[in-house]
């Protein structure tokens, strides 16, 4: 397996165990009421707080990945993308991309239907989260299978 | 996906070159060695400009590295 398939395991496993802690760990902190002001807080919190940590802990899982890639490989990772690579992630940010904007689309429904409103908050940062997993699920299959 | 028309002669290619490796020939050519992986598996096919990259260096025309699927049935 190559350096780009392991970092696209790598990635979609990490997506999902930083969102999976992240829900875990702000769970408890909902302060209930469907449209008061600190229920609003807190979603817009939610989404900023969890782009932020997901930036943060992907820059730290990346750098231990490629400590451990070149231990156990004895390679060196690649310093730059190629021809391959920027096709394959373009395809990949597309489906991901696709993904996200039914989730958007879902969400908007929800307001349509008279949901509540923390409905839509949550198909929005469900659909952030299944857009990064897919872009990594993508990515894995287009460099195993080819583009 | 996967199955391309344009074919090559990569991997034998390289083993008659002093059986240069994959990330040899990579480094040759300016790609990562996954991209050179995908062209001998045929999937992917390269760029132009790669394809003539390659070809130079093994000091070949580009219908000798390269071939259109068509063709390797003749």
């Amino acid at each position: 397996m190559t350096y780009q398939e392991k970092k696209s395991i790598v990635s979609m496993f990490s997506s999902i165990l930083i969102f999976v802690v992240y829900c875990l760990y702000m769970y408890p902190k909902y302060p209930g009421g469907e449209l008061s002001l600190e229920a609003l807080r807190y979603w817009g919190s939610f989404v900023l707080i969890l782009t932020v940590v997901t930036i943060i802990a992907h820059i730290i899982i990346s750098i231990i990945f490629n400590i451990i890639f070149r231990m156990t490989t004895g390679e060196k990772e690649p310093t730059f993308a190629d021809e391959l690579d920027k096709l394959i992630e373009m395809k990949a940010n597309r489906i991901s991309f696709f993904m996200f904007i039914i989730g958007f689309l879902l969400a908007m429904g929800t307001l349509v239907m008279n949901e509540q409103l923390q409905t839509m908050f949550i198909i929005l940062i469900i659909a952030g989260f299944i857009s990064d997993v897919i872009g990594s699920v993508m990515k894995l299959y287009y460099y195993r299978k080819g583009v | 996906m996967g199955k391309h028309l344009v074919g090559n002669h990569i991997r034998r290619l390289r083993f008659n070159q002093d059986e240069m490796t994959q990330q040899q020939l990579a480094d040759l050519v300016g790609v990562t060695r996954q991209t050179i992986v995908a062209l001998e598996k045929g999937n992917y096919s390269p760029s132009l400009e790669l394809a003539f990259r390659i070809a130079r260096v093994f000091n070949l025309p580009l219908e000798e590295v390269f071939f259109y699927e068509d063709s390797a049935k003749e």
